[in-house]
Protein backbone atom coordinates (compact mmCIF):
# COMPACT_ATOMS: atom_id res chain seq x y z
CA UNK A 1 0.00 0.00 0.00
CA UNK A 2 1.13 3.21 -0.73
CA UNK A 3 -1.49 5.73 -0.66
CA UNK A 4 -5.31 4.77 -0.31
CA UNK A 5 -7.83 7.66 -1.14
CA UNK A 6 -11.51 6.54 -0.18
CA UNK A 7 -14.64 8.19 -1.07
CA UNK A 8 -17.25 6.77 1.72
CA UNK A 9 -21.09 8.16 0.52
CA UNK A 10 -24.69 7.09 1.19
CA UNK A 11 -27.35 8.73 2.78
CA UNK A 12 -27.72 9.91 6.55
CA UNK A 13 -27.81 7.66 8.89
CA UNK A 14 -26.14 4.64 7.31
CA UNK A 15 -23.63 5.39 8.80
CA UNK A 16 -20.67 6.80 6.26
CA UNK A 17 -19.37 8.97 8.10
CA UNK A 18 -18.71 6.92 11.25
CA UNK A 19 -17.27 3.86 8.48
CA UNK A 20 -14.69 6.67 7.80
CA UNK A 21 -13.78 7.45 11.11
CA UNK A 22 -13.35 3.97 11.94
CA UNK A 23 -11.05 3.33 9.36
CA UNK A 24 -9.24 6.08 9.66
CA UNK A 25 -8.71 5.70 13.76
CA UNK A 26 -7.51 2.03 12.54
CA UNK A 27 -4.72 3.56 10.56
CA UNK A 28 -3.44 5.54 13.25
CA UNK A 29 -3.71 2.69 15.07
CA UNK A 30 -1.41 0.51 12.47
CA UNK A 31 1.15 4.08 12.64
CA UNK A 32 0.31 5.20 9.06
CA UNK A 33 -0.68 8.80 7.92
CA UNK A 34 -4.55 9.69 7.92
CA UNK A 35 -6.85 12.29 7.20
CA UNK A 36 -10.37 12.32 7.66
CA UNK A 37 -12.54 15.25 5.65
CA UNK A 38 -16.28 15.22 6.33
CA UNK A 39 -18.82 16.93 3.86
CA UNK A 40 -20.16 19.57 5.85
CA UNK A 41 -23.23 21.94 4.97
CA UNK A 42 -27.15 22.35 5.32
CA UNK A 43 -27.88 19.06 4.53
CA UNK A 44 -32.16 17.59 4.64
CA UNK A 45 -32.73 14.83 6.67
CA UNK A 46 -32.43 11.55 4.66
CA UNK A 47 -29.93 13.93 2.64
CA UNK A 48 -26.43 12.53 1.79
CA UNK A 49 -23.33 12.74 3.17
CA UNK A 50 -19.62 11.86 2.50
CA UNK A 51 -16.19 11.55 3.81
CA UNK A 52 -13.25 11.44 2.42
CA UNK A 53 -10.42 9.10 4.21
CA UNK A 54 -6.64 8.86 3.24
CA UNK A 55 -4.53 6.09 4.81
CA UNK A 56 -1.14 6.41 3.73
CA UNK A 57 2.81 5.23 4.17
CA UNK A 58 4.20 8.58 3.53
CA UNK A 59 2.32 12.05 5.06
CA UNK A 60 -0.59 12.78 3.71
CA UNK A 61 -0.74 15.93 1.33
CA UNK A 62 -4.42 17.35 1.05
CA UNK A 63 -6.88 15.59 2.53
CA UNK A 64 -9.45 16.51 -0.90
CA UNK A 65 -9.88 13.17 -2.88
CA UNK A 66 -10.34 15.14 -6.71
CA UNK A 67 -10.48 12.51 -9.43
CA UNK A 68 -7.78 10.36 -7.79
CA UNK A 69 -9.66 8.14 -5.41
CA UNK A 70 -8.56 4.18 -5.45
CA UNK A 71 -11.09 3.32 -3.88
CA UNK A 72 -15.01 4.29 -3.69
CA UNK A 73 -18.12 2.75 -1.35
CA UNK A 74 -21.38 3.99 -2.25
CA UNK A 75 -24.81 3.18 -0.32
CA UNK A 76 -27.20 4.63 -2.46
CA UNK A 77 -27.68 5.17 -6.39
CA UNK A 78 -26.83 8.77 -5.57
CA UNK A 79 -23.69 8.23 -4.48
CA UNK A 80 -22.68 5.87 -7.15
CA UNK A 81 -23.84 8.75 -9.75
CA UNK A 82 -22.11 11.30 -7.58
CA UNK A 83 -18.35 9.55 -7.06
CA UNK A 84 -18.00 6.95 -9.72
CA UNK A 85 -16.34 9.73 -11.81
CA UNK A 86 -13.96 10.40 -8.98
CA UNK A 87 -12.33 7.11 -9.28
CA UNK A 88 -8.79 6.45 -11.17
CA UNK A 89 -8.44 3.89 -13.39
CA UNK A 90 -7.84 0.69 -11.81
CA UNK A 91 -9.60 1.84 -8.91
CA UNK A 92 -12.25 -0.53 -7.03
CA UNK A 93 -15.82 0.64 -6.15
CA UNK A 94 -17.93 -1.37 -4.03
CA UNK A 95 -21.53 -0.91 -4.61
CA UNK A 96 -24.54 -1.63 -2.04
CA UNK A 97 -26.47 -3.77 -4.27
CA UNK A 98 -29.25 -4.54 -1.78
CA UNK A 99 -30.21 -0.54 -2.36
CA UNK A 100 -28.18 0.03 -6.03
CA UNK A 101 -30.18 -2.46 -8.79
CA UNK A 102 -27.73 -0.08 -11.43
CA UNK A 103 -24.31 -1.61 -11.99
CA UNK A 104 -21.41 0.66 -12.47
CA UNK A 105 -20.94 2.49 -15.94
CA UNK A 106 -17.33 2.77 -16.28
CA UNK A 107 -15.71 -0.65 -17.21
CA UNK A 108 -11.77 0.49 -16.42
CA UNK A 109 -12.58 0.06 -12.54
CA UNK A 110 -13.05 -3.09 -10.44
CA UNK A 111 -16.76 -3.66 -9.60
CA UNK A 112 -17.82 -5.06 -6.39
CA UNK A 113 -21.49 -6.06 -5.61
CA UNK A 114 -22.19 -6.41 -1.91
CA UNK A 115 -25.78 -7.01 -0.78
CA UNK A 116 -24.80 -5.20 2.55
CA UNK A 117 -28.41 -4.42 4.14
CA UNK A 118 -29.28 -8.06 3.04
CA UNK A 119 -26.17 -9.48 5.30
CA UNK A 120 -26.94 -7.19 8.09
CA UNK A 121 -30.65 -8.12 8.21
CA UNK A 122 -29.42 -11.95 8.25
CA UNK A 123 -27.13 -11.45 11.22
CA UNK A 124 -30.16 -9.66 12.80
CA UNK A 125 -29.27 -6.15 12.46
CA UNK A 126 -29.98 -3.77 9.73
CA UNK A 127 -27.29 -0.77 11.43
CA UNK A 128 -24.23 -2.88 10.22
CA UNK A 129 -24.73 -2.31 6.74
CA UNK A 130 -21.89 0.23 6.62
CA UNK A 131 -19.13 -2.65 8.32
CA UNK A 132 -20.26 -5.09 5.94
CA UNK A 133 -18.88 -2.16 3.20
CA UNK A 134 -15.83 -2.00 5.27
CA UNK A 135 -15.12 -5.26 5.91
CA UNK A 136 -14.89 -6.06 1.69
CA UNK A 137 -13.23 -3.03 1.22
CA UNK A 138 -10.16 -4.05 3.58
CA UNK A 139 -10.90 -7.83 2.02
CA UNK A 140 -9.94 -6.06 -1.31
CA UNK A 141 -7.00 -3.74 -0.13
CA UNK A 142 -5.65 -4.85 3.13
CA UNK A 143 -5.29 -1.29 4.34
CA UNK A 144 -5.60 -2.39 7.67
CA UNK A 145 -6.55 -5.29 9.55
CA UNK A 146 -10.14 -6.42 10.85
CA UNK A 147 -8.77 -7.00 14.19
CA UNK A 148 -7.18 -3.29 14.20
CA UNK A 149 -10.83 -1.96 12.75
CA UNK A 150 -12.54 -4.04 15.92
CA UNK A 151 -9.83 -2.53 18.19
CA UNK A 152 -10.79 0.78 17.30
CA UNK A 153 -14.32 0.10 17.15
CA UNK A 154 -13.58 -1.02 21.35
CA UNK A 155 -12.18 2.12 21.94
CA UNK A 156 -14.96 4.66 19.95
CA UNK A 157 -17.61 2.49 21.58
CA UNK A 158 -16.57 3.47 25.31
CA UNK A 159 -17.10 0.40 28.13
CA UNK A 160 -20.94 0.89 28.01
CA UNK A 161 -21.08 -0.52 24.76
CA UNK A 162 -18.88 -3.04 24.55
CA UNK A 163 -21.40 -5.80 23.78
CA UNK A 164 -22.24 -4.19 20.58
CA UNK A 165 -18.54 -5.12 19.24
CA UNK A 166 -19.27 -8.97 18.70
CA UNK A 167 -21.79 -7.70 15.67
CA UNK A 168 -19.96 -5.07 14.02
CA UNK A 169 -16.59 -8.06 13.95
CA UNK A 170 -19.35 -10.40 12.88
CA UNK A 171 -20.05 -7.95 10.21
CA UNK A 172 -16.73 -6.92 8.52
CA UNK A 173 -16.01 -10.71 8.06
CA UNK A 174 -18.89 -11.15 6.44
CA UNK A 175 -18.31 -8.12 4.49
CA UNK A 176 -14.61 -9.75 3.89
CA UNK A 177 -16.40 -13.07 2.93
CA UNK A 178 -18.91 -11.47 0.65
CA UNK A 179 -15.87 -10.71 -2.07
CA UNK A 180 -13.35 -12.82 -1.25
CA UNK B 1 1.95 11.39 24.76
CA UNK B 2 0.05 9.44 22.71
CA UNK B 3 -1.33 11.04 19.09
CA UNK B 4 -5.25 11.14 19.10
CA UNK B 5 -7.43 11.50 16.20
CA UNK B 6 -9.34 14.75 16.75
CA UNK B 7 -11.94 17.28 15.11
CA UNK B 8 -9.61 20.38 13.87
CA UNK B 9 -12.53 22.75 16.05
CA UNK B 10 -11.79 20.07 18.85
CA UNK B 11 -8.27 19.90 18.57
CA UNK B 12 -7.73 23.55 18.67
CA UNK B 13 -10.28 23.93 21.56
CA UNK B 14 -8.06 20.84 23.93
CA UNK B 15 -4.92 22.95 22.59
CA UNK B 16 -6.22 26.47 24.20
CA UNK B 17 -7.20 24.21 27.52
CA UNK B 18 -3.31 22.41 27.53
CA UNK B 19 -2.21 25.99 27.08
CA UNK B 20 -3.62 27.00 30.34
CA UNK B 21 -7.03 29.08 28.76
CA UNK B 22 -9.62 28.69 30.97
CA UNK B 23 -11.90 31.41 29.85
CA UNK B 24 -13.93 31.65 26.81
CA UNK B 25 -16.46 33.91 25.51
CA UNK B 26 -18.07 32.96 22.08
CA UNK B 27 -21.04 33.14 19.83
CA UNK B 28 -22.18 30.18 17.25
CA UNK B 29 -21.34 30.01 13.72
CA UNK B 30 -20.36 27.18 11.07
CA UNK B 31 -17.67 26.04 10.81
CA UNK B 32 -16.46 26.21 13.84
CA UNK B 33 -19.33 25.34 16.52
CA UNK B 34 -17.47 22.31 17.28
CA UNK B 35 -14.95 24.36 19.07
CA UNK B 36 -17.31 26.11 21.79
CA UNK B 37 -19.28 23.12 22.13
CA UNK B 38 -16.09 21.43 22.88
CA UNK B 39 -15.33 24.58 25.49
CA UNK B 40 -18.17 24.50 26.96
CA UNK B 41 -18.23 20.50 27.73
CA UNK B 42 -14.43 20.75 29.30
CA UNK B 43 -14.00 24.10 30.60
CA UNK B 44 -16.30 23.47 33.55
CA UNK B 45 -14.22 20.37 34.11
CA UNK B 46 -11.32 22.43 35.25
CA UNK B 47 -12.92 25.32 36.71
CA UNK B 48 -12.63 27.53 34.17
CA UNK B 49 -15.75 29.60 32.34
CA UNK B 50 -17.71 29.44 29.05
CA UNK B 51 -20.04 31.98 28.34
CA UNK B 52 -22.16 31.93 25.00
CA UNK B 53 -22.63 36.14 24.71
CA UNK B 54 -25.76 37.50 23.07
CA UNK B 55 -23.71 38.50 20.04
CA UNK B 56 -19.90 38.16 18.73
CA UNK B 57 -19.57 42.06 19.69
CA UNK B 58 -20.36 41.02 23.27
CA UNK B 59 -18.35 38.10 23.07
CA UNK B 60 -15.20 39.94 21.95
CA UNK B 61 -15.79 42.53 24.42
CA UNK B 62 -16.15 39.78 27.61
CA UNK B 63 -12.64 38.88 26.06
CA UNK B 64 -11.60 43.05 26.31
CA UNK B 65 -12.58 42.32 30.42
CA UNK B 66 -11.01 38.90 31.10
CA UNK B 67 -7.96 39.38 29.63
CA UNK B 68 -7.51 42.86 31.20
CA UNK B 69 -7.19 40.30 34.89
CA UNK B 70 -4.56 38.83 33.55
CA UNK B 71 -6.38 35.43 32.53
CA UNK B 72 -5.39 33.36 29.42
CA UNK B 73 -8.72 33.99 27.32
CA UNK B 74 -10.09 32.62 23.66
CA UNK B 75 -12.64 33.24 21.50
CA UNK B 76 -13.79 32.39 18.46
CA UNK B 77 -15.90 32.50 15.08
CA UNK B 78 -15.92 32.20 11.44
CA UNK B 79 -15.17 34.82 9.07
CA UNK B 80 -18.91 37.71 9.22
CA UNK B 81 -18.30 37.01 13.69
CA UNK B 82 -14.89 37.75 13.43
CA UNK B 83 -15.59 40.81 11.14
CA UNK B 84 -18.08 41.89 14.16
CA UNK B 85 -15.16 41.54 16.42
CA UNK B 86 -13.17 44.08 14.81
CA UNK B 87 -13.51 47.27 16.74
CA UNK B 88 -13.35 45.50 20.19
CA UNK B 89 -9.76 43.97 18.47
CA UNK B 90 -8.59 47.52 17.99
CA UNK B 91 -9.38 48.25 21.43
CA UNK B 92 -7.55 45.21 22.76
CA UNK B 93 -4.83 45.92 20.78
CA UNK B 94 -4.74 49.61 22.10
CA UNK B 95 -5.01 48.49 25.41
CA UNK B 96 -2.39 45.97 24.69
CA UNK B 97 -4.03 42.71 26.03
CA UNK B 98 -3.24 39.28 25.41
CA UNK B 99 -5.44 36.80 23.97
CA UNK B 100 -6.40 34.21 21.07
CA UNK B 101 -8.46 34.55 18.68
CA UNK B 102 -9.68 31.60 16.27
CA UNK B 103 -11.06 32.48 12.80
CA UNK B 104 -12.40 29.09 10.96
CA UNK B 105 -12.85 31.24 7.80
CA UNK B 106 -15.63 30.82 5.27
CA UNK B 107 -16.45 32.14 1.84
CA UNK B 108 -17.91 35.35 1.39
CA UNK B 109 -17.96 38.49 1.53
CA UNK B 110 -21.42 39.35 3.77
CA UNK B 111 -22.67 36.40 5.10
CA UNK B 112 -21.49 34.65 2.59
CA UNK B 113 -21.34 30.54 2.35
CA UNK B 114 -20.15 27.98 5.06
CA UNK B 115 -17.60 26.19 2.70
CA UNK B 116 -13.72 27.01 3.19
CA UNK B 117 -12.39 30.26 1.93
CA UNK B 118 -8.92 32.71 2.49
CA UNK B 119 -10.78 35.25 2.22
CA UNK B 120 -9.93 36.96 5.55
CA UNK B 121 -6.95 37.34 4.27
CA UNK B 122 -7.04 41.33 4.04
CA UNK B 123 -9.05 41.33 7.37
CA UNK B 124 -6.66 39.42 9.48
CA UNK B 125 -3.68 41.03 8.25
CA UNK B 126 -4.63 44.60 7.14
CA UNK B 127 -6.88 44.61 10.48
CA UNK B 128 -10.62 45.37 10.00
CA UNK B 129 -10.51 47.84 13.06
CA UNK B 130 -9.36 51.74 13.14
CA UNK B 131 -6.12 52.57 14.23
CA UNK B 132 -2.47 52.20 13.99
CA UNK B 133 -2.50 48.34 15.24
CA UNK B 134 -1.07 44.95 14.49
CA UNK B 135 -1.17 41.29 15.27
CA UNK B 136 0.22 38.03 14.75
CA UNK B 137 -1.71 35.95 12.47
CA UNK B 138 -0.69 32.19 12.64
CA UNK B 139 -2.27 29.95 9.83
CA UNK B 140 -1.91 26.32 10.61
CA UNK B 141 -2.11 23.99 7.11
CA UNK B 142 -2.29 20.49 9.13
CA UNK B 143 -4.06 19.82 12.73
CA UNK B 144 -0.96 19.39 14.51
CA UNK B 145 0.57 22.47 13.31
CA UNK B 146 -2.78 24.03 14.51
CA UNK B 147 -2.31 22.39 17.87
CA UNK B 148 1.06 23.54 18.05
CA UNK B 149 0.15 26.79 16.82
CA UNK B 150 -2.89 27.59 19.50
CA UNK B 151 -0.63 26.48 21.92
CA UNK B 152 2.59 28.70 21.65
CA UNK B 153 -0.37 31.95 20.63
CA UNK B 154 -1.01 31.85 23.89
CA UNK B 155 2.87 32.55 25.12
CA UNK B 156 3.28 35.25 22.28
CA UNK B 157 0.44 36.40 23.46
CA UNK B 158 1.18 37.19 26.86
CA UNK B 159 5.33 38.17 25.63
CA UNK B 160 3.94 41.08 23.38
CA UNK B 161 0.27 42.04 25.35
CA UNK B 162 -1.15 42.02 22.38
CA UNK B 163 -3.79 39.69 20.80
CA UNK B 164 -2.94 37.08 18.42
CA UNK B 165 -5.46 35.29 15.46
CA UNK B 166 -4.98 31.56 14.39
CA UNK B 167 -6.99 31.47 10.94
CA UNK B 168 -8.30 28.21 9.75
CA UNK B 169 -10.82 27.40 7.07
CA UNK B 170 -13.59 25.20 7.38
CA UNK B 171 -11.53 22.15 6.14
CA UNK B 172 -9.29 22.23 9.12
CA UNK B 173 -11.73 23.15 11.27
CA UNK B 174 -14.12 19.78 10.10
CA UNK B 175 -11.39 17.38 9.26
CA UNK B 176 -10.05 14.98 11.94
CA UNK B 177 -6.10 14.03 12.05
CA UNK B 178 -4.01 12.65 14.80
CA UNK B 179 -2.34 15.27 16.99
CA UNK B 180 -0.15 15.26 19.83
CA UNK B 181 -0.07 17.49 22.19
CA UNK B 182 3.15 18.47 23.36
CA UNK B 183 5.10 20.62 25.62
CA UNK B 184 5.67 23.82 24.00
CA UNK B 185 8.94 25.63 24.46
CA UNK B 186 9.13 27.81 26.84
CA UNK B 187 9.41 31.66 26.85
CA UNK B 188 10.71 33.98 29.53
CA UNK B 189 7.29 35.63 29.94
CA UNK B 190 7.36 38.79 32.17
CA UNK B 191 4.74 38.78 34.98
CA UNK B 192 1.38 40.83 34.47
CA UNK B 193 2.00 43.67 36.73
CA UNK B 194 -0.64 45.56 34.47
CA UNK B 195 -3.39 43.04 35.00
CA UNK B 196 -6.32 44.85 37.10
CA UNK B 197 -6.75 42.07 40.03
CA UNK B 198 -7.42 44.38 42.82
CA UNK B 199 -4.95 46.93 44.65
CA UNK B 200 -5.31 45.35 48.26
CA UNK B 201 -4.56 49.24 49.41
CA UNK B 202 -1.57 48.08 48.51
CA UNK B 203 -0.52 49.73 45.02
CA UNK B 204 -2.43 52.04 43.11
CA UNK B 205 -4.78 50.99 40.51
CA UNK B 206 -3.66 49.62 37.30
CA UNK B 207 -5.90 50.67 34.33
CA UNK B 208 -7.02 49.05 30.95
CA UNK B 209 -7.80 52.10 28.65
CA UNK B 210 -7.37 52.77 24.82
CA UNK B 211 -8.57 56.53 25.00
CA UNK B 212 -5.84 59.34 24.83
CA UNK B 213 -6.57 62.66 24.50
CA UNK B 214 -3.60 64.58 24.05
CA UNK B 215 -2.02 63.65 20.76
CA UNK B 216 1.07 64.11 22.37
CA UNK B 217 0.45 61.21 25.03
CA UNK B 218 -1.25 59.12 21.76
CA UNK B 219 1.53 59.40 19.32
CA UNK B 220 4.17 58.39 22.09
CA UNK B 221 1.78 55.15 22.40
CA UNK B 222 1.71 54.73 18.60
CA UNK B 223 5.48 54.48 18.75
CA UNK B 224 5.86 52.33 21.78
CA UNK B 225 2.91 49.75 19.77
CA UNK B 226 5.00 50.04 16.65
CA UNK B 227 8.21 49.58 18.25
CA UNK B 228 6.58 46.21 19.44
CA UNK B 229 5.31 45.58 16.09
CA UNK B 230 9.08 45.76 15.07
CA UNK B 231 10.14 43.24 17.17
CA UNK B 232 7.15 40.72 16.30
CA UNK B 233 8.50 41.18 12.97
CA UNK B 234 11.65 40.75 13.75
CA UNK B 235 11.31 37.51 15.96
CA UNK B 236 8.42 36.00 15.08
CA UNK B 237 8.25 34.98 11.25
CA UNK B 238 7.71 31.51 10.28
CA UNK B 239 7.37 29.94 6.87
CA UNK B 240 8.15 26.68 5.07
CA UNK B 241 9.99 25.92 2.38
CA UNK B 242 9.03 23.33 -0.22
CA UNK B 243 10.91 21.34 -2.54
CA UNK B 244 12.86 24.43 -3.69
CA UNK B 245 15.64 22.79 -5.55
CA UNK B 246 16.27 24.14 -9.19
CA UNK B 247 12.53 25.52 -9.04
CA UNK B 248 11.53 27.14 -12.24
CA UNK B 249 8.06 28.21 -10.47
CA UNK B 250 7.85 29.14 -7.00
CA UNK B 251 4.15 28.77 -5.87
CA UNK B 252 3.00 30.77 -2.80
CA UNK B 253 0.29 29.27 -0.53
CA UNK B 254 -0.77 29.15 3.18
CA UNK B 255 -2.96 26.94 5.27
CA UNK B 256 -4.96 23.74 3.35
CA UNK B 257 -4.14 25.39 -0.13
CA UNK B 258 -0.64 24.72 0.45
CA UNK B 259 -1.03 20.86 0.98
CA UNK B 260 -3.11 21.05 -2.28
CA UNK B 261 -0.41 22.95 -3.81
CA UNK B 262 2.62 20.50 -2.57
CA UNK B 263 0.20 17.76 -4.28
CA UNK B 264 0.46 19.36 -7.77
CA UNK B 265 4.59 20.19 -7.36
CA UNK B 266 5.30 16.52 -6.38
CA UNK B 267 2.89 15.38 -9.42
CA UNK B 268 4.73 18.19 -11.95
CA UNK B 269 8.42 16.86 -10.81
CA UNK B 270 7.21 13.80 -11.68
CA UNK B 271 6.63 15.40 -15.17
CA UNK B 272 9.87 16.81 -14.85
CA UNK B 273 8.85 20.37 -14.05
CA UNK B 274 10.32 21.57 -11.16
CA UNK B 275 8.22 23.85 -8.94
CA UNK B 276 8.94 24.65 -5.42
CA UNK B 277 6.13 26.60 -2.21
CA UNK B 278 6.82 29.06 0.10
CA UNK B 279 4.66 29.03 2.36
CA UNK B 280 3.73 31.40 4.74
CA UNK B 281 3.34 29.88 8.33
CA UNK B 282 2.84 33.46 9.63
CA UNK B 283 0.33 36.21 7.27
CA UNK B 284 1.87 39.03 9.35
CA UNK B 285 4.31 39.21 9.93
CA UNK B 286 4.52 38.43 6.22
CA UNK B 287 7.83 35.78 5.40
CA UNK B 288 9.38 38.85 3.53
CA UNK B 289 12.72 37.70 3.94
CA UNK B 290 11.79 34.25 2.29
CA UNK B 291 11.42 35.40 -1.15
CA UNK B 292 15.84 35.89 -0.81
CA UNK B 293 15.90 32.18 -0.78
CA UNK B 294 14.79 31.87 -4.14
CA UNK B 295 16.94 30.11 -6.84
CA UNK B 296 18.76 31.37 -9.27
CA UNK B 297 16.48 29.23 -11.57
CA UNK B 298 13.11 30.73 -10.71
CA UNK B 299 11.26 32.56 -13.69
CA UNK B 300 8.31 33.44 -12.02
CA UNK B 301 6.05 33.31 -8.70
CA UNK B 302 2.62 32.09 -8.79
CA UNK B 303 0.37 33.07 -5.55
CA UNK B 304 -2.42 30.77 -4.95
CA UNK B 305 -4.90 31.04 -2.86
CA UNK B 306 -8.66 30.21 -2.22
CA UNK B 307 -9.76 33.99 -2.24
CA UNK B 308 -9.81 36.04 -5.38
CA UNK B 309 -6.27 37.48 -5.02
CA UNK B 310 -5.75 39.16 -1.47
CA UNK B 311 -2.10 37.65 -0.22
CA UNK B 312 -0.86 38.28 -4.05
CA UNK B 313 0.09 42.07 -2.83
CA UNK B 314 2.23 40.63 0.00
CA UNK B 315 3.66 38.09 -2.71
CA UNK B 316 4.67 41.88 -4.50
CA UNK B 317 5.74 43.19 -1.72
CA UNK B 318 8.19 40.51 -0.71
CA UNK B 319 9.41 40.09 -4.87
CA UNK B 320 10.82 43.52 -4.88
CA UNK B 321 10.11 43.35 -8.77
CA UNK B 322 12.21 40.75 -8.96
CA UNK B 323 10.42 37.86 -10.61
CA UNK B 324 6.47 38.35 -12.55
CA UNK B 325 3.80 37.42 -10.33
CA UNK B 326 0.87 35.49 -11.37
CA UNK B 327 -2.17 34.29 -9.61
CA UNK B 328 -4.37 31.02 -9.61
CA UNK B 329 -7.13 31.14 -7.17
CA UNK B 330 -10.76 29.40 -6.35
CA UNK B 331 -13.62 31.56 -4.13
CA UNK B 332 -16.72 31.10 -2.75
CA UNK B 333 -16.31 27.78 -0.85
CA UNK B 334 -14.62 26.29 -4.21
CA UNK B 335 -11.36 24.56 -3.58
CA UNK B 336 -8.90 24.36 -6.32
CA UNK B 337 -7.20 21.12 -7.44
CA UNK B 338 -3.99 20.10 -7.62
CA UNK B 339 -4.69 19.53 -12.03
CA UNK B 340 -5.76 23.53 -12.40
CA UNK B 341 -2.29 24.75 -10.36
CA UNK B 342 -0.51 22.25 -12.75
CA UNK B 343 -2.13 23.96 -15.57
CA UNK B 344 -1.55 27.04 -14.42
CA UNK B 345 2.40 26.26 -13.56
CA UNK B 346 2.57 25.03 -16.97
CA UNK B 347 0.88 27.71 -18.70
CA UNK B 348 3.34 30.04 -17.12
CA UNK B 349 6.38 28.27 -18.04
CA UNK B 350 5.45 28.09 -21.93
CA UNK B 351 4.67 31.18 -21.89
CA UNK B 352 2.11 32.96 -24.19
CA UNK B 353 0.64 30.01 -24.98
Amino acid sequence: MATEKIIMAGFGGQGVMSMGQLLTYAGMIENKQVSWLPSYGPEMRGGTANCSVIVSDTPVGSPIITEDATAAIVMNLPSLTKFEGNLKSGGNIIINSSLIEKKASRTDVNAYYVPANEIANEIGNNKVANMIMLGAYLELTKVVSIDTVVEALKKVFGPSKQDLVPLNKEALERGANSVR
Amino acid sequence: MDKVLMKGNEAIGAAAIKAGCKYFFGYPITPQNELPEFMSRELPKIDGVFVQAESEVAAINMIYGAAGTGARVMTSSSSPGVALKQEGISYIAGAELPCVIVNISRGGPGLGGIQPSQADYFQSTRGGGNGDYRHLVYAPASLQEAVDLTIEAFDVADYYRNPVIVIGDGMIGQMMEPVEFKEPKKRELPNKDWATTGTKGERRPNIINSLALDPAELEKHNIKLDKKYKEIEKNEVRYEMYKMDKAEVVMVAYGTTARIVKNAIDALREEGINAGLIRPITLWPFPNKAFNEIPDTAKALLSVEMSMGQMIDDVKIANEGRLPVHFYGRAGGMIPTPEAIMDKVKEIIGGGK
